[in-house]
């Protein structure tokens, strides 16, 4: 806080170099502008509870407006991608939990689906509609939990958020059942996925379905969404234009909130999601308001894909017997799988040499993608709504870091 | 869709210069053919890529670095030498080795968001070397995308995008020096190890406590005083330096420990 050993007018907004804020910054500084007045330098994290996790926004700030903003991240970081080049193929799946911890079950989707399309492996029909089933409660832990986040980001002291950890908690002690892992699930294999549902497991899961979430959603629905204060902090609030959003690649309910359809389950129709009647819910505006709803609206999707998925599951294996998981070796050669993970478009990237580790292992994160624009979404907005938008592009630093 | 073939000969039609686009097969069951860039054109041609009306392949989905590095080849040629006396030929086997130069290599998987395409169009640039020439051009101007994943390649391979907007570190520090995505790194036997109070903090650790000199005076509790004690750079006596300073019987100074 001493602005005197600064030249005044030297630091104007415009002319920051790219990446020098002072090197000597502290948590709050003040820096004399002719134009500007006093702007202020804030850096908000890597330890702040709006920034979900160690995530890190340096803000300068005119007055309470955000004139400039730089994420800095990486404070996870152990070279996931360094680790999977010296293990074996098999070996990675339970890494792959550890990206985005709050949907493990889709991380292993995707990393399967890679190494099936790497390795030209087939599954049989249980087996894709078990990997549905999880995969939607999977969405549905991670959207419940997101919408709970946020209401918390917008300062509502836990209600809401107590309320989705609930219900959290009721499907994960289901997935606990089944894997054995509340959020490290490890749970699919090449070929299929490690262990077969019973069929009480699946019943006690209709049950669920078709009684307590509906009537969870409703509550939040009828607590939140049409909220006046809700309304009046989102609406408008981190405006994302569709041209720009596609451009910087977002992915995800980010960015069918700003209109733009793209639903990966739908384009690319991988598994099974042909067979499935479900609708992808777009935005107008793309504020906060928008991305909120798109998982509100998207949770009632994913119920509408279980329980097709559950009356329809066919009997027969959940894992191809011929598929070999311990000592793989793919052809040489190269492949890129994706899937919708609740956060956006996941890949994996995989070239095999022919060896049983593979040569490259490259991971496409969404929430880190999806964080390239956050500086346009928050300029000219106060420091509140930029820790809303924030909470609305649902990043996990798991999967950020690597 | 056109296949991988047509796009490259519509490709080399509109961008004539010679190597400007070459098709990479991918010997895999994915059978995902990439093509790679010369570095004058690479830029021209995402655009055109981008903007083109039967392809618009406006999402650049995923970036990523490889490091390929030198490698040594052996190649094995037979000679035949006619035998003199009219019997079989004689073949012998000559190994050559030869060393096969690295490169570091950026590959870019676009897709069509308009047109919702689901097979990716991989693009590839490499560098000429692994370790002055890393340069490639940025595609960040063309894809927003691409900015941080660049960051990222820069970062954990030492690529360096031209025409990048904001180069720097993204997931290791600063001050951090080598790339360690390339597969000669060599990881350090410990990573947190630190030395333990140098430079200023030694400096100031020395006054901060400042324990008793060698000299006589030091036993006596009056010469103790902050004011006059000078900071223990000889190898001074704990058990004098903790008589004269209470407040310093842990010392912070692993020199006046010694």
């Amino acid at each position: 806080m001493t602005p005197d050993t600064l030249t005044p007018g030297t630091l104007t907004p415009g002319t920051f170099p790219p990446g020098t804020f002072p090197p000597d910054a502290t948590t709050v500084r003040a820096v004399h502008d002719d134009f500007h007045g006093d702007l202020l330098e804030v850096s908000m994290g890597p330890h702040h509870p709006s920034t979900h996790g160690v995530f890190r926004m340096n803000v300068v700030l005119d007055g309470e407006i955000i004139v400039k903003l730089q994420p800095v991240f990486g404070y996870l970081h152990r070279n996931h991608e360094k680790l999977a080049e010296n293990i074996s193929y098999l070996a990675s799946i339970p890494y792959t939990d550890r990206l985005d911890y709050l949907a493990s079950l889709t991380n292993n989707w995707a990393y399967v689906i890679a190494v099936e399309k790497l390795a030209s492996l087939t599954v049989p029909e249980r087996g894709e509609y078990v990997r549905v089933i999880v995969g939607e409660l999977a969405r549905l832990i991670n959207h419940c939990c997101l919408v709970g986040f946020l209401l918390n980001d917008l300062g509502t002291s836990f209600t809401p958020l107590l309320y989705s950890l609930r219900e959290r908690e009721r499907m994960l002690d289901l997935v606990e059942e089944l894997t054995g892992s509340r959020m490290m699930c490890n749970y699919m294999r090449f070929g299929g996925v490690r262990v077969d549902p019973s069929p009480d497991w699946l019943a006690r899961l209709k049950t669920y379905l078709e009684g307590d979430f509906p009537k969870f959603l409703a509550e939040q629905d009828a607590l939140l969404t049409g909220n006046e204060i809700l309304l009046a902090r989102t609406q408008g609030a981190g405006i994302l234009k569709p041209d720009l959003a596609i451009n910087a690649g977002i992915t995800g309910p980010m960015l069918r909130a700003s209109g733009v359809d793209y639903d990966i389950r739908k384009v690319e129709r991988y598994s099974i999601y042909d067979r499935f009647d479900f609708r992808v819910p777009l935005g107008d505006h793309g504020d906060t308001y928008d991305r909120y709803m798109m998982r509100m609206l998207e949770m009632h999707e994913s119920l509408k894909i279980l329980r097709q998925a559950l009356r329809d599951i066919p009997a027969g294996p959940a894992t191809d017997p011929k598929a070999k998981s311990r000592g793989l070796r793919p052809k040489p050669g190269e492949a890129y799988g994706r899937i919708e993970a609740p956060k956006g478009e996941l890949g994996f990237y995989l070239i095999s040499d022919g060896s049983p580790q593979p040569y490259r292992y490259r991971i496409r994160p969404p929430s880190f993608i999806n964080l390239t624009i956050l500086e346009d979404m928050c300029l000219g907005q106060t420091v509140a709504d930029a820790v809303i938008t924030l909470g609305s592009v649902d990043i996990v630093l798991g999967e950020v870091d690597r | 869709m056109e296949t991988i073939e047509q796009l490259r000969d519509r490709l080399v039609a509109a961008f004539p210069a010679p190597d400007a686009v070459t098709l990479v097969t991918n010997p895999g069951p994915a059978a995902q053919h990439s093509l790679l860039l010369a570095h004058a054109q690479a830029r021209e041609i995402a655009r055109f890529l981008r903007d083109d009306p039967a392809l618009r392949l406006d999402f650049c989905s995923n970036v990523s670095g490889i490091d390929w590095p030198d490698k040594e080849v052996t190649e094995t040629v037979n000679i035949t030498t006619p035998d003199p006396a009219g019997g079989p030929a004689k073949i012998t086997e000559q190994k050559t080795k030869r060393l096969q130069p690295g490169h570091l290599e950026v590959v870019y998987h676009l897709y069509s968001m308009t047109l919702k395409t689901t097979a990716p169009v991989v693009l590839r640039l490499r560098t000429a070397n692994r370790d002055d020439s890393v340069t490639v051009p940025s595609l960040t101007p063309v894809w927003r995308s691409c900015e941080f994943q660049e960051r990222e390649i820069f970062d954990l391979f030492g690529v360096r995008f031209e025409g990048h907007p904001d180069l720097r570190r993204i997931l290791m520090w600063d001050e951090f020096e080598d790339h360690p995505m390339r597969k000669d790194y060599v990881s350090p036997d410990d990573y947190e190890w630190e030395p333990t109070p140098h430079d200023d903090v030694l400096t100031r650790a020395k006054t901060h406590y400042p324990a008793a000199a060698t000299s006589p005076a030091a036993t006596s509790p009056a010469a103790a005083a902050p004011a006059t004690a000078a900071p223990a750079d000889t190898a001074a006596a704990p058990v004098t330096a903790a008589a004269a300073a209470p407040a310093a019987a842990a010392t912070p100074n692993p020199e006046a420990a010694k």
